[in-house]
């Protein structure tokens, strides 16, 4: 009887035969239904790809996303029994695929994608008081921390990746403009959205993340851009719902 | 800037952050009760893959061929120069000349 391994490995490799002990309803080996059955893993894996990354393959087009995904999926085969989860290694994969060289926006794209699937699947926000915020004496909320909500994320990229992703969603959208640029994605209601950030702002938001306090948050974002805007980029955070909770640090 | 002045520019720019959020509550329910209905069809495709089957489809769906050039909207996108300076240019029919000819 033939291991699990060489089964999986037979079934992602189409020059394999069927593996031993594969048999059909008369005793010999089902070599083509074992050809039936692999085809259909790889249709599988290819269309939940393509479920998964619609902004990629519209990028690259459909015959060119169905070949990519058959090398992909050979490569990386899925590591959780949950689909949905699949293709969180597509980003690192397109980054070294050489077909791929040309846009090298793609990987990006990709990242914004698995972050929009993400914050679909990420626990509803606690409800939060933005009274909690003002409520604060200056010196607190310097070094206070702000907790964000488990769908939010920063997606940064030294291409306009905001502008690209949406110019491929919407039909009306403007085509992307020029530089670096961040996606935001949150989700203050049951579906993700991605906002654009400029970079001092994503550097910001990453701060939160990362557990800086506000104080220190804000001084590493207007050192990377002195025109900042520390009340647009809250005022965002507040709309999209994606400040859970404000933690008051003692300062030392 | 002195310490004092970067406490009290934060400190000002929370209360117009909040005060800004406060003023539009109306409207911020009214967008959320919108998403709940009119996106809901499109919640499957945001939840990401589900098991499919294509227990129907022939064999030898694995074909070798190769699309070298990736073909789609990019074409008619304007990718400019990255912020670094580097000047490069988004269109895919100049790009095809680059690609690899593996």
């Amino acid at each position: 009887m033939t291991g699990q391994a060489e089964f999986l490995s037979a079934l992602l490799d189409a020059e394999c035969s069927a593996p031993d002990g594969v048999l059909g309803p008369s005793g010999r080996p089902a070599g083509k239904r074992f050809d039936v059955y692999r085809n259909n893993v790889v249709i599988s894996l290819t269309e939940a790809l393509e479920t998964g990354f619609p902004v990629v393959r519209k990028l690259v087009g459909d015959a060119f996303f169905g070949a990519m995904a058959g090398v992909f999926l050979r490569a990386h085969p899925p590591s959780s029994p949950v689909l949905s989860r699949y293709g969180e290694a597509l980003p690192g994969f397109l980054k070294s695929f050489p077909p791929a060289a040309s846009l090298p926006y793609l990987p990006d794209v990709a990242r914004l994608e698995l972050a929009l699937r993400h914050a679909y699947h990420a626990a509803d926000p606690a409800p939060f008081d933005a009274e909690a915020l003002s409520n604060l004496p200056p010196d607190e909320l310097m070094s206070a921390t702000l907790s964000l909500a488990p769908a939010v994320q920063v997606v940064a990229s030294p291409w306009p990746i905001h502008g690209i992703w949406r110019a491929n969603t919407d039909a009306d959208a403007p085509p992307p403009g020029a530089g670096a640029q961040a996606a935001l994605v949150t989700r203050p209601g049951f579906d993700p959205v991605a906002t654009a950030l400029d970079p001092a702002a994503a550097v910001f938001v990453e701060a939160l993340l990362a557990g800086s306090g506000l104080g220190v948050a804000a001084e590493t974002a207007n050192e990377a851009d002195p025109a900042f805007d520390l009340s647009q980029i809250l005022g965002l955070l507040l709309a999209q719902r994606a400040i859970t909770a404000v933690k008051e640090r003692p300062t030392l | 800037m002195s310490n004092t002045a970067k406490t009290l520019a934060v400190a000002g720019a929370v209360a117009a952050a909040v005060a800004a959020y406060g003023t539009a509550p109306a409207e911020a329910q009214a967008k959320e009760k919108c998403y709940g209905v009119s996106l809901a069809g499109e919640n499957d495709c945001a939840a990401g893959p589900g098991t499919t089957c294509a227990g129907t489809s022939t064999v030898n769906y694995q074909g070798n061929a190769w699309t070298l050039v990736p073909a789609g909207t990019c074409t008619t996108m304007e990718i400019p120069a990255a912020a670094d300076g580097t000047a490069r240019h988004g269109s895919l029919t100049e790009l095809s000349r680059d690609l690899p000819s593996a």
